[in-house]
C-alpha cells in the first residue's frame, strides 16, 4: 500500500517536469517512463511465469501502427481505445494458442511472432492498401506524450498493487515456485497466465500508441524494431523480474546509462551493450534487488 | 516450371540446411541456445572476403583454414563463457535462459567489433557465380556447392553420430545429460566438442554463403533466426531433421514465391514455423516427449 | 514560451538531476559546433555508413583543414563536432535532436540518414528553428513538407521523379525501336520500393509499356532464382528492380547465373555503390540504377579523389554527392549571412550556390535539378537521365551480355 502511494507521488512529481525542464529533459523522462512501463508490463507476465517473451515489440509496434492508421479518422482518445482493444484481442489469440509452450520454444515463438506481424502488415499495406509509410500529423507536444505515459504508469502501479494483494498474486507466487503444486492447489493455471499475458500486452500496446506521434512517419521497419524487445528484457532482468519494483530499478538506470554511452562512445555502443548483458548474466543473475537482499542478509547473519 | 521450381527450392534449401545444422548440434548436445550463431557466420564471411580480395585466396581454400579456426574459437568460447553457466545451473532449467542472455551479449560484442573494423557497409564479391545446367535449369555453381556441402556434412555427421563411439557419446549426452556420467562419459568434454563442432559448421556456412549472399556487420541475426526456425522444425539436436527441414523450407519459400506471392515468402516461413511449434513442439522429426 | 532564465534553470536542473550533460564549456568565439545523430548501429547503419557519415567526416575534415568555417566578417571558426548514435531507433533519433538543440546548443544540426528519420526529426528542427537540409530523404510529399516546416529543404526528390524519368527514358528507347514494349518489374515491399513502383506503374503504362511481370517481395529476401527466371521467361526486354542494396546485389548475381541478358537491366539502391563492380565480378557495364553523376566534371572527380583519400573509400554515385552538396550549401550560406538560423534558412532558400554538382538554386525549398537515372559505362556510374541536362551521357542499349 505505502509502496503504491510513494510510487504515485513520484509519478505526480515527474508530471511537473515539463514546467522546469528543457526539451531534452522531457525527452529523457519520456524514454525513462516508457521503458519503465515496458519493463514492468513485461515482468507482470514473465516474472511469475518465467516465460522470456521477445514479443514486446510485436505489441508496441501494433500500437504505433494503429495510431498511424486511425489518427486522422478518429479522435485521439478513441484511437487509444482502439489500440488497446486491438492489442488485447491479438494477445488473447496468441495467448490461447501459445501459452502451453514452454522454455526455449516460447522464446523463439515470441520472437517469430513479432516478425510475422511485421511481414503481414507490410504485405497488407503493399498489396491491399497500396501504401507503405504513414504520416502522423497530430498536435501533440512532448509534454502531452509524457503526461499520458505517466497516467499509464499510474495504471501499472495500481494493477501491480492489486495483483500483489489479490488471489491472483498468491496464485502467481505458487506458479513461479512450482506449477504442479499450483495446479493441485486448485489454481487455474491457464486462465491466470492468459489474464496476465493480455494485461501486459495491452499496456505495451498503449506505450507504442502514445509514443508514436513523436515519430511523425511510421513504417513497419521503424515500429517493429527488435531492439525494443531486447532492451525491455534486459532492463527487467537487471532489476529483477520477480520483484514488484525490480523493473523500475532496472529500466531507469539502464536507460540513462545507454543514453550516456551512446553520446560518449557513439562508435562502440554495441560492444558496451553486449558486455553489459554478459555482465548481468554472470554477476547479477537474479537482478539487482535480489543481490542487494542477499548482501543485507549476509550482513544480518554476521551481526 | 514445376521442375525448375523444385530445383531452385532444393538448392535454396541446401544452403538453409547448411546454416542450421551447426546450431542444431550446439543446442542439441551442449544445451546452449547460441544467439550469436549468425555473428560467427558473418565473421567467417568477412574473413573469406578479406582473404579473397586481399590475398586472392579462393573461398574454397579458405574453408580449410577457417573451419578449424572456427572449431578452436568456439571451443574457447565454451570453455570461458559457457562452462561457468553450465556449472552454475546444475540440474535446474536455468541454463536455457542464461545461455540465451549471455550469447545475446556476445552477439552485440561481435557485431560491435565488426562495425568498428568494417563499418556498416554491405559487402559482396563475385566467386563461382556462373550458371550450371541442372535438369534444364540454370543454377549458380556456388549455390550448388552449398547444397553439396550440406548433404555431405549432414550425411557424414549423421553416419559418424550413429556409427562411432564418439558419436554414441555425443548422442548419449544429447539424450540424457544427467545419466551420461553413469556410463563413464565426461559430459563437459562432450558438450564442449558439440559446441565446437557447431561453431566449425557455422564457419563453413558463413564462408560458403559469402560467395553468393550480400552481408553486412549487422546481418547475423537474420541467419540466426533462419537457423532457429529450421532447428525447431527439424527437432532440436536432430541433425538429419535439420537437413530435411532446411530443404523443406527452401521448397516452401520457392513454391510460395512462384505460385502465391513473393511478398509472402517470409510471412509463410514464420507462419509455418509457428504452426509447427504449436502442433509439434518437438519438431517434425522428433519423437514424442 | 521560453525565456532566458527558465532555459538556464532547466539546463541546470537537468544537468543536476540527470548528470548526463556534457561539460557545458562556454562556446569560444572561434569554434562552431555542428551536431548530428546518425545510425551507427542497427539496421540503418549500412545506408548511413555509405552516404551520410563519410561525407560529414570529409566535410568537417576539409573545412578545418582550411582553417575553419568562413564567416561574413572574413574570420574563420573551427568546427567542433557533437555526434550521437541513434541506434536505428526513431525515438532515439528524436531525443538526440532534443539533446543537440537544448543541451549541447549546437550551432547547426546535420540530418540523419533515411526518409523516415528525416521526417521524424523535422517537427523538432522546426520547433527549435534549425534549418534541415535533408539529403537522404526520398519523398513525394516534399512540396507539402517544405511548406509545413519552412526551414526544411529536400534535396533528393521523390519517387515520382525517379519513376517518371525511367519511364520516359524507356519510352524513348522503345520509340527508337531499341527495346520491345514489355517490362518486368520487381519491387521491395518497403518505403522506397513502393514509392517508386507506384509512380512507375502508371508512367510506364502511359508510355505504352506492358508490365508483364509486376511483383513485390519483402525486404530481407535473399533468394531471387524464381523472380529472375520469371522475368527471363516473360519476353521482356527490360528488367527493373526497385530494390535495396542486398537485393540489388542478389538480383544481379542471379541474373548472371541464369544468363539473363535483358537489353535494359535496372536495379535500385546499391546499383550506384562503388562496391557494385565487385558484385558483378567486373562486368557491370551497361547496368542502370538510380542517380548518377556527371563523371566528366572536374569537380566531381576532385570530390571522388578527396573522398577516397580522407575516408579511405569511394562515395556512391547517387546520394553521396548530394549529401556533400548540402554541406557546401550550408557552408556558403554561413559565409554569406553568419550563424543566425533564420538568415541561413532564408539564404539557402533563395541563394545560388556553387557546388560539386554545379550551380544549385532551390525551388520551393527543393533541389529539382537531379540526376534520376544512371548507367555503368567504362567503370564509372554516369548520369543518363534527364537526357536534356548538361553533362548527361547517352545510354548504352542493349546492355552488353554478362559473360
Amino acid at each position: 500500500m505505502t509502496g503504491s502511494l510513494i510510487a504515485l507521488a513520484v509519478l505526480a512529481l515527474v508530471a511537473c517536469g515539463p514546467y522546469i525542464l528543457d526539451a531534452y529533459g522531457i525527452g529523457l523522462l519520456i524514454g525513462a517512463v516508457s521503458y519503465t512501463i515496458l519493463a514492468s508490463a513485461w515482468a507482470m507476465f514473465s516474472g511469475p511465469t518465467r516465460y522470456i517473451s521477445l514479443a514486446t515489440v510485436a505489441f508496441y509496434g501494433t500500437g504505433a501502427y494503429t495510431v498511424a492508421v486511425l489518427s486522422e479518422a478518429l479522435p485521439w482518445p478513441l484511437v487509444l481505445v482502439s489500440a488497446a482493444v486491438i492489442g488485447g484481442v491479438l494477445a488473447l489469440l496468441v495467448g490461447l494458442s501459445t501459452l502451453r509452450l514452454a522454455g526455449i520454444y516460447f522464446v523463439i515463438f515470441s520472437f517469430g511472432l513479432a516478425e510475422l506481424i511485421r511481414q503481414l502488415i507490410t504485405w497488407f499495406e503493399v498489396s491491399v492498401s497500396g501504401t507503405l509509410g504513414r504520416y502522423i500529423f497530430l498536435e501533440l507536444e512532448p509534454r502531452h506524450v509524457l503526461w499520458q505515459l505517466l497516467a499509464l504508469a499510474a495504471v501499472v502501479v495500481l494493477i501491480t498493487g492489486w495483483i500483489h494483494r489479490s488471489r491472483i498474486g498468491l496464485a502467481l507466487k505458487v506458479i513461479g515456485d512450482d506449477e504442479t503444486v499450483a495446479a493441485h492447489a486448485g489454481i487455474n493455471l491457464a486462465r491466470t497466465k492468459l489474464i496476465l499475458f493480455v494485461l501486459s500486452s495491452v499496456l505495451i500496446t498503449l506505450v507504442g500508441a502514445i509514443q508514436s506521434p513523436r515519430w511523425v512517419y511510421v513504417e513497419p521497419g521503424i515500429v517493429f524494431n527488435p531492439q525494443v524487445s531486447f532492451l525491455t528484457v534486459i532492463m527487467a532482468l537487471l532489476g529483477g523480474a520477480t520483484k514488484r519494483w525490480g523493473p523500475v530499478l532496472g529500466a531507469v538506470p539502464l536507460f540513462l546509462l545507454f543514453e550516456w554511452l551512446s553520446a560518449r562512445f557513439p562508435d562502440h555502443f554495441s560492444i558496451l551493450l553486449g558486455l553489459l548483458f554478459i555482465g548481468v548474466v554472470f554477476l547479477l543473475p537474479d537482478g539487482v534487488l535480489a543481490a542487494i537482499e542477499k548482501l543485507r542478509k549476509k550482513k544480518e547473519a554476521r551481526a | 516450371m514445376l521442375l525448375s521450381t523444385l530445383v531452385f527450392g532444393l538448392v535454396l534449401g541446401g544452403s538453409y540446411a547448411l546454416i542450421a545444422m551447426g546450431l542444431s548440434l550446439q543446442y542439441g548436445i551442449a544445451r546452449i541456445m547460441n544467439l550469436a550463431y549468425g555473428e560467427v557466420m558473418i565473421c567467417a564471411a568477412f574473413a573469406a572476403m578479406l582473404l579473397f580480395n586481399v590475398a586472392g585466396l579462393s573461398p574454397l581454400l579458405s574453408l580449410v583454414l577457417l573451419v578449424p579456426a572456427g572449431w578452436a574459437i568456439s571451443w574457447g568460447i565454451y570453455q570461458v563463457m559457457m562452462r561457468p553457466l553450465v556449472a552454475r545451473s546444475g540440474t535446474t532449467g536455468r541454463l536455457e535462459v542464461d545461455s540465451i542472455l549471455a550469447t545475446f551479449g556476445l552477439l552485440f560484442v561481435v557485431q560491435g567489433v565488426l562495425l568498428v573494423l568494417f563499418g556498416g557497409n554491405f559487402q559482396s564479391y563475385a566467386f563461382l557465380g556462373q550458371g550450371v545446367n541442372v535438369l534444364g535449369t540454370q543454377v549458380a555453381l556456388n549455390r550448388l556447392i552449398a547444397f553439396g556441402l550440406s548433404v555431405l556434412i549432414g550425411g557424414g555427421l549423421y553416419l559418424a553420430l550413429t556409427h562411432s563411439r564418439w558419436g554414441l557419446a555425443l548422442r548419449a549426452v544429447a539424450l540424457s545429460p544427467g545419466s551420461a556420467p553413469l556410463v563413464g562419459i565426461e559430459v563437459n568434454r562432450v558438450a564442449r566438442a558439440g559446441f565446437a563442432l557447431g561453431g566449425a559448421l557455422a564457419v563453413a556456412g558463413g564462408v560458403v554463403l559469402s560467395m553468393y549472399q550480400t552481408f553486412s556487420a549487422t546481418m547475423g541475426v537474420i541467419y540466426t533466426m533462419k537457423a532457429l526456425v529450421i532447428v525447431i522444425m527439424g527437432g532440436v539436436g536432430n541433425l538429419l531433421g535439420a537437413l530435411i527441414a532446411g530443404l523443406l523450407l527452401g521448397l516452401i519459400e520457392t513454391f510460395v514465391s512462384v505460385y502465391i506471392d513473393p511478398g509472402l515468402t517470409l510471412a509463410a516461413t514464420y507462419g509455418l514455423f509457428l504452426v509447427i511449434l504449436l502442433w509439434r513442439p518437438q519438431g517434425l522429426f522428433g519423437g514424442a516427449k | 514560451m521560453r525565456n532566458v532564465t527558465r532555459r538556464a534553470l532547466s539546463c541546470y536542473v537537468s544537468a543536476m538531476a540527470i548528470g548526463l550533460a556534457l561539460p557545458g564549456a562556454a562556446l569560444a568565439a572561434e569554434t562552431i559546433t555542428i551536431g548530428y545523430a546518425v545510425s551507427k548501429s542497427g539496421p540503418n547503419a549500412g545506408g548511413a555508413g555509405i552516404s551520410t557519415i563519410p561525407n560529414y567526416e570529409l566535410w568537417v575534415h576539409q573545412v578545418n583543414e582550411k582553417g575553419g568555417l568562413l564567416l561574413p566578417d572574413g574570420s574563420r571558426a573551427m568546427i567542433e563536432v557533437v555526434e550521437y548514435d541513434d541506434r536505428s531507433s526513431a525515438e532515439d533519433a528524436v531525443r538526440a535532436i532534443e539533446r543537440l538543440a537544448t543541451q549541447d546548443k549546437v550551432d547547426f544540426i546535420l540530418p540523419p540518414w533515411g526518409t523516415g528519420f528525416n521526417l521524424a526529426i523535422a517537427p523538432l528542427m522546426d520547433r527549435f528553428g534549425y534549418p534541415q537540409l535533408a539529403a537522404t530523404a526520398v519523398t513525394d510529399m516534399a512540396p507539402d513538407l517544405a511548406k509545413r516546416w519552412d526551414r526544411s529543404f529536400w534535396f533528393l526528390g521523390g519517387g515520382h521523379d525517379y519513376g517518371d524519368a525511367l519511364a520516359s527514358l524507356l519510352g524513348e528507347l522503345k520509340e527508337k525501336g531499341q527495346i520491345n514494349d514489355k517490362v518486368a518489374v520487381v519491387s521491395v515491399a518497403d518505403g522506397f520500393g513502393i514509392d517508386l513502383i507506384k509512380a512507375a506503374r502508371p508512367a510506364l503504362e502511359e508510355a505504352g509499356f506492358d508490365l508483364v511481370v509486376d511483383t513485390t517481395y519483402p525486404a530481407g529476401t535473399s533468394d531471387f532464382a524464381t523472380m529472375i527466371s520469371g522475368a527471363a521467361g516473360s519476353g521482356a526486354d527490360t528488367f527493373i528492380a526497385f530494390s535495396y542494396p542486398p537485393e540489388s546485389f542478389g538480383l544481379t548475381k542471379e541474373a548472371q547465373t541464369a544468363g539473363f541478358n535483358p537489353k535494359v537491366f535496372y536495379v535500385g539502391v546499391g546499383g550506384a555503390f562503388p562496391i557494385y563492380p565487385n558484385v558483378t565480378g567486373g562486368i557491370e557495364e551497361g547496368v542502370m540504377s538510380v542517380g548518377g553523376v556527371d563523371a566528366a566534371s572536374p569537380k566531381i572527380q576532385e570530390y571522388f579523389a578527396a573522398h577516397q583519400e580522407v575516408t579511405g573509400k569511394l562515395p556512391d554515385s547517387w546520394a553521396s554527392a548530394i549529401t556533400y552538396t548540402t554541406l557546401e550549401v550550408l557552408e556558403q550560406a554561413i559565409a554569406r549571412v553568419g550563424l543566425d538560423h533564420a538568415a541561413v534558412a532564408e539564404e539557402i532558400s533563395t541563394g545560388t550556390f556553387d557546388t560539386i554538382i554545379g550551380e544549385v538554386k532551390l525551388e520551393d525549398n527543393q533541389l529539382r535539378d537531379l540526376w534520376l537515372t544512371g548507367q555503368w559505362q567504362e567503370g564509372k556510374f554516369v548520369a543518363v537521365a534527364p537526357a536534356d541536362r548538361d553533362g548527361a551521357s547517352d545510354p548504352v542499349v542493349p546492355k552488353p551480355a554478362w559473360d
